[in-house]
């Protein structure tokens, strides 16, 4: 039997405001332990919450730019819990009127577009932190209080690299409104799976599990497959899965049942008796909406229809909204018609240096306009385009110009008629069987001279340039 | 007269001509503490009596004039302990709202502070970490509850005036009790930042004092939107003092048939009538009306209150402050901080609450305890669209015996059957003295009005004290 992966992301992200959710301390991280904090958000008797603005603000971005409806009614709830890190012993979270809902995304898994549906965005608040030293845990609640967002999509990504894409797309979104960090590795984009298989056709869903502890991208998308595989096995030997949650080991590459009572956990959701009810204006919705920047998407199309790119070269570009914003500015420089050539170098030779010193491309140390310059020197065959990747990576590693470093590096190619003749005749009269080979009819004998012609040059003659030249020469002879 | 037993008006006029000093005010309550407080127990006393702070001498209208807070309201650098083992030791690095509003009119804060029952879980103060206080009348009898310590220092004058917190008449009823003014205000109108939550829907804070003009006065400085508090309402205070008018001729008094119903004391019933009467001589147009779903009231505000209760008292775990058990294991330590730091009372109250909100009777539960609201608050509505104010008892009987009803929480509960309703439509009301019963104990007259016209129950409270002497007489405390 085959089965299809059903798989639903619910991704947390700290908000970059300025103050925490329900208080007015500074966020600020890499901070001494408890010492961001203040009676509010240690939660102390007699103190009570009230929203920040900003972090409103900032969710109702997010849900704007994910297609989400925002709900006109809002409230807060509660969701009890006893823990260490919670200094209330319950979360200021949102439960059943959630800020907004009904939203989507596209993913672009195998180039196709494809629909992922958002089933709720809402807004809450931090825990601490616990340090766990050998004989005592220590509690930092600097992050206590920090507004989050949790974004839950419908269960609609069918493999472990389109949950992957999901991701990749969704954090490109949220850099692109400048809401948050989006670091899954400092904790400020955190990300819980819930995964399960059914028999191919079936519309029925099967028991799910609930992965936790993924800290990066990879993560989430490696722990996946593992219980892609584990749950297809169990399944095609007639073994019953449970539904519960595991925990990914990243370094034993494999989940591990958390064997808690989990399931049974009620959390007495109700209403925060502290924060009201509250209406969300339309029209200060829309005041949002106005101020939403260019997203992913619109950016892609525009770079197709504006520049002429394809939908494949385009989405590279504007994955990331700094990189996008270096390379449409490079193709503003860029002065030809066709701006292929420099697209190219873009999303092939830079991206690849960039990968290399695990950057963005707009993080190189490289001028835009040397960029251009650059790929002007290749567009005129002043240079080979092999040294032209050296010439780049020397660039990004000195900060000199491309002009200093073709000529430090003498790689003009051998464009002047005297000089190649010279080159050519030489060769002529040192491989007189060749020349004759070629007069016999044998092309092979033309690229042997060539070859030749570039060893006797250092590499430097525009092999396109000898081969005329040579051409003609031995057809007058 | 001594200075201990002045209203704060009457001081403030003699501070004002300089007869007396604010710290001759304070010298005089510690004195009358010395003296009697071990038979009353309305303070909490932490160790010794020596006073801590300077007096401030302030020269705004207060003019240094001391005010008692009941042990729920947070003063920077004084224990705040709610009257719990579990709070023990807790000094809060902030004043509440209320206390920063009172020091920025010049009043003193009285460095010792009122009994209560526990989180205020209670109609007797007999729920106290510290022990009952005894009633200044009867001192074998209750003060009421919850603000018990609160009402029984201003009613033996340990107190000038006082604060307390009125979640389901924990304010009026103590007040009734000890016959003297205790006011809820509407909610929204005093911040909550600051007092330690029970039922954060419920709570409010507000004065109790010897007279009405007291109240006036005291409930104009603590009131006041206060962007802190989500639930306060932007509204500017009005000069109480302005609606001490001796006048209410023409006013519409609303007179619920559902207050006066069997299991009423007789004698309770005997005074309120004769206080109607009075009333209705001094020119009110009395009439009997109804609010049909009162008898919800108290299983809607058990629900609601305890619910609230369950999660505002999740946070006392040990973990950061207050009383802590012993144990190397973090579940254990939760268990044993709260069996141990607990009282009785307030294990019965988060049970109730937690079964309340728990998956499968949250709808039957909380959902229709919500909706109940609802409807007591717009039977309030529909009678304030036609009449002033409504009056009442304030209890169904005077003070009780200590011990008495601690074996029977149901009938502890019934003691609140005529305060909860207002605190559900988050209405204001005050409880004023209004005459005794044969064995000389206090009965209080609960007059209630629409939301933020508490200028109408001063004026009607006031009009009365003019034309009545209840609000004079005095306990004689047999040492
Ligand atoms: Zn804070």
């Amino acid at each position: 039997m085959r089965y299809q992966t059903v798989i639903g992301l619910e991704v947390h992200l700290q908000l970059s405001t300025r103050t925490k959710a329900f208080c007015g301390c500074a966020i600020d991280f890499g901070q001494a332990p408890n010492s961001c904090v203040c009676p509010i958000c240690l939660g102390l008797p007699g103190t009570l919450p009230v929203y920040n603005k900003e972090a409103l603000n900032s969710a109702i971005k997010v849900a704007l730019a994910f297609n989400c409806q925002i709900q006109e009614h809002t409230k807060f709830d509660r969701k009890n819990y006893f823990y260490p890190d919670l200094p209330k012993n319950y979360q200021i979270s949102q439960f059943d009127l959630p800020l907004s809902r009904n939203g989507h995304m596209y993913i672009y898994t195998e180039n196709k577009p494809k629909r992922i549906g958002i089933t709720r965005i809402h807004l809450e608040e931090d825990a601490g932190k616990l340090v766990h030293e050998e004989a005592n845990s220590l509690v930092d609640f600097n992050r206590t209080g920090i507004p989050l967002i949790e974004i839950v999509s419908e269960p609609d990504l069918n493999s472990p690299q389109e949950a992957f894409d999901y991701l990749t797309g969704l954090k490109s979104i949220i850099e692109y409104l400048d809401v948050s960090d989006c670091d899954m590795e400092k904790g400020s984009l955190r990300c819980d799976a819930n995964i399960s298989l059914r028999p191919e056709g079936s519309s029925q869903l099967g028991v799910k599990t609930e992965l936790k502890n993924m800290n990066s991208f990879k993560g989430v998308k490696d722990a996946l497959q593992f219980e892609v595989e584990r749950q297809a096995e169990l399944l095609l030997s007639n073994q019953q899965l449970v539904q519960e949650t595991r925990l990914w080991d990243a370094e034993k590459g494999r989940t591990v049942s958390m064997r808690s009572k989990e399931g049974a956990k009620d959390y007495r959701y109700f209403p925060d008796p502290d924060l009201t009810l509250f209406n969300i204006n339309k029209a200060f919705v829309e005041e949002i909406r106005g101020r939403l920047p260019e997203l992913p998407l619109d950016k892609m199309h525009r770079f197709m229809k504006d520049y002429s790119l394809s939908e494949y070269d385009a989405k590279i570009l504007v994955s990331s909204k700094k990189d996008s914003q270096f390379a449409e500015e490079c193709i503003k420089i860029y002065s030809e018609k066709d701006k292929k050539p420099l697209v190219n170098w873009l999303i092939g030779p830079l991206l690849q240096e960039a990968k290399v010193r695990k950057a963005g491309i707009s993080e190189l140390n490289i001028e835009k306009k040397e960029l251009v310059n650059l790929v002007g020197f290749v567009q005129r065959q002043e240079i080979s385009g092999l040294s032209a990747k050296t010439v780049l990576s020397q660039m990004i590693d000195t900060g000199k110009s491309a002009e200093l470093l073709i000529k430090e590096g003498n790689l003009l190619q051998v464009s002047d008629l005297d000089d190649l003749n010279k080159i050519i005749e030489s060769v002529i009269a040192l491989n007189a069987k060749s020349v004759d080979d070629f007069k016999a009819g044998k092309s092979n004998a033309l690229m042997f001279l060539v070859g030749q012609v570039m060893k006797k040059s250092s590499g430097k003659a525009n092999p396109k340039i000898a081969g005329d030249l040579l051409r003609r020469r031995l057809s007058n002879a | 007269m001594e200075l201990n037993q002045l209203t704060a008006h009457q001081l403030l006029d003699k501070i004002k001509d300089g007869s007396i000093t604010s710290q001759a005010i304070f010298d005089s309550l510690y004195q009358r503490v010395n003296k009697i407080d071990d038979k009353v127990n309305a303070y909490v006393r932490r160790g010794n009596l020596e006073r801590t702070g300077k007096e401030s001498g302030s020269k705004s209208e207060l003019l240094g004039l001391p005010v008692t807070i009941k042990d729920n309201i947070c003063t920077e650098g004084l224990n705040t302990e709610c009257c719990s083992k579990i709070l023990q030791g807790f000094r809060p690095p902030y004043d509440a709202t209320v206390i920063n509003n009172l020091k920025r009119s010049g009043a003193g804060i009285f460095e010792l502070k009122a009994n209560m029952d526990e989180f205020a879980f209670g109609s007797s103060t007999e729920n106290s970490y510290f022990g009952s206080t005894h009633n200044p009348w009867n001192l074998d009898c209750v003060p009421g509850g919850s603000s018990g310590g609160s009402a029984a220092a201003v009613a033996a004058d340990e107190a000038i005036w006082a604060l307390g917190s009125d979640t389901g008449g924990s304010i009026r009823q103590p007040a009734s009790f000890c016959g003297v003014v205790g006011l809820k205000p509407t909610y929204g109108r005093v911040s909550r930042f600051g007092l330690i939550a029970f039922a954060s829907s419920l709570d409010q804070i507000g004065p109790i004092t010897k007279d009405v003009e007291d109240a006036a006065i005291l409930t104009r400085i603590i009131a006041g939107y206060d962007p802190n508090d989500s639930t306060s309402v932007n509204q500017s205070v009005p000069d109480y003092t302005k609606s001490l008018t001796n006048d209410i001729k023409g006013l519409k008094i609303a007179i619920p048939k559902e207050y006066f119903v069997e299991g009423m004391d007789p004698e309770v019933k005997a005074v309120v009538d004769e206080a109607v009467n009075k009333l209705k001589g001094l020119g009110a147009v009395i009439k009997q009306v109804t609010l049909a779903h009162t008898e919800y009231a108290v299983p809607v505000y058990y629900i609601i209150a305890t619910a609230e209760a369950s999660s505002n008292l999740a946070r006392f775990d040990g973990v950061q402050y207050g009383y802590r058990a012993k144990s190397d294991n973090l579940i254990e330590m939760y268990k044993k901080t709260r069996a141990e730091g607990f009282g009785e009372e307030a294990k019965r109250r988060i049970m109730l609450g937690t079964f309340a909100l728990s998956h499968g009777y949250y709808d039957a539960y909380y959902l229709r305890a919500l909706k109940v609201r609802t409807l007591i608050k717009q039977d309030f509505d529909k009678v304030f669209s036609e009449f002033d104010c409504i009056v009442a008892p304030t209890s169904p009987s005077a003070a009780f015996k200590i011990g008495e009803r601690t074996s029977d929480p149901l009938k502890m509960y019934l003691s609140d059957i005529y305060t909860i309703s207002v605190n559900l439509a988050g209405i204001p009301a005050m409880s004023i003295p209004c005459g005794f019963t044969k064995n000389k104990l206090p009965v209080g007259l609960q007059i209630m009005a629409g939301a933020f016209n508490e200028e109408t129950i001063f004026k009607v409270g006031h009009t009365y004290e003019q034309n009545t002497d209840w609000h004079k007489l005095k306990p004689v405390i047999r040492l």
